[in-house]
C-alpha cells in the first residue's frame, strides 16, 4: 500500500512537472526524482518480501493495509513538505526575496 | 531494518561528486569564454545538458528514496533518535540480519535507483544527439539554398 501511494504521488506529479514544462519554477522534478526514488526502493523490498512470502503478499491483514496506507499518506506529506522547504530556500520566482526586501524598505 | 543506509551513502558521494564536476565545468566554461567567446562548438556543448545536472537527478533520486525510507524505518520504530540509532543495532543476532538485509536489500535499491539514472542519461544523451543532427541538417539546407 506505501508502494502504491508513492507510485501514485510520482505519476502525478510528474505529469504536473510534464504539464508546465520547460519551465521549472516550481521544482517539480525534484519532487517527481524524490518519489521515484522512493518507488524504486520500495519496488525493492516488495520483491524481497514476496520471495520471502509468496502469494501470502497479496493478501494482508486489513489493519496492515490500513496502517501502510497511513503511512503512505504520511510520506507523501514529508515528501511535499521536503519540496516546500526546497522551494521557499531556492526561491526560483523570487517572490520570498522580494517580499523580504519590501519588509526591509 | 536499515536497508536505506547504502542508497543515502550512494547519495552522499554523488552529492560530493555533482559539486566537483559542477566546479570543474564552471572552470572549463570561463576558460572557452576567455580563448574564444564565438566559438561555434563551445556554444553548442552549452546547449547540451552538463553532466552536473545529469548527476542532480541521481542524487534527488537517492535522497528522497533514502530520506523517505529512513522516515518508514522510524514509523516501525527500527530508527531511534538515541545511540546506537538502530534497534538492530543492539544485539549481534539482530546486527547480523541487518547487515544482511543491507547488503541484499540495500545494495538492490541503490543498484536499481543507478540503473534506472543510467537509463535516463542514455535517453536524454540520444535525444540531444538527434536534436544535434536536426539542427546541422537545417543548418546544411538553409547553405545550400
Amino acid at each position: 500500500m506505501t508502494l502504491l501511494t508513492t507510485v501514485f504521488a510520482a505519476i502525478i506529479t510528474t505529469v504536473l512537472w510534464y504539464k508546465n514544462a520547460p519551465k521549472n519554477e516550481m521544482k517539480l522534478g525534484t519532487l517527481a526524482l524524490m518519489y521515484w526514488g522512493a518507488s524504486l526502493m520500495w519496488m525493492v523490498d516488495a520483491i524481497a518480501e514476496f520471495i520471502e512470502l509468496k502469494s501470502a503478499y497479496f493478501t494482508p491483514e486489513p489493519m496492515d493495509m490500513l496502517n501502510d496506507l497511513f503511512l503512505g499518506l504520511s510520506v507523501v506529506a514529508l515528501g511535499l513538505i521536503i519540496w516546500l522547504i526546497i522551494l521557499i530556500v531556492k526561491d526560483p520566482k523570487g517572490v520570498v526575496r522580494a517580499a523580504l526586501l519590501k519588509n526591509k524598505n | 531494518m536499515a536497508c536505506f543506509i547504502v542508497p543515502a551513502v550512494e547519495a552522499v558521494v554523488t552529492t560530493i561528486a555533482t559539486k566537483v564536476v559542477k566546479s570543474k565545468e564552471i572552470k572549463s566554461e570561463n576558460l572557452e569564454v576567455g580563448l574564444d567567446s564565438k566559438d561555434i562548438e563551445s556554444v553548442k556543448e552549452k546547449s547540451k545538458i552538463p553532466f552536473s545536472r545529469k548527476l542532480g537527478w541521481l542524487g534527488n533520486l537517492l535522497w528522497g528514496g533514502s530520506g523517505l525510507l529512513a522516515f518508514e524505518h522510524l514509523w516501525h520504530g527500527e530508527v531511534v533518535p538515541w545511540f546506537p540509532f538502530l534497534t538492530a543495532a543492539g544485539n549481534s543476532a539482530d546486527a547480523a540480519e541487518m547487515l544482511h538485509e543491507m547488503s541484499t536489500v540495500g545494495v538492490g535499491m541503490a543498484g536499481l535507483v543507478t540503473a534506472v539514472w543510467i537509463g535516463m542519461v542514455v535517453v536524454s544523451s540520444a535525444l540531444e544527439k538527434k536534436s544535434d543532427e536536426v539542427e546541422e541538417q537545417s543548418e546544411k539546407s538553409l547553405e545550400e539554398a
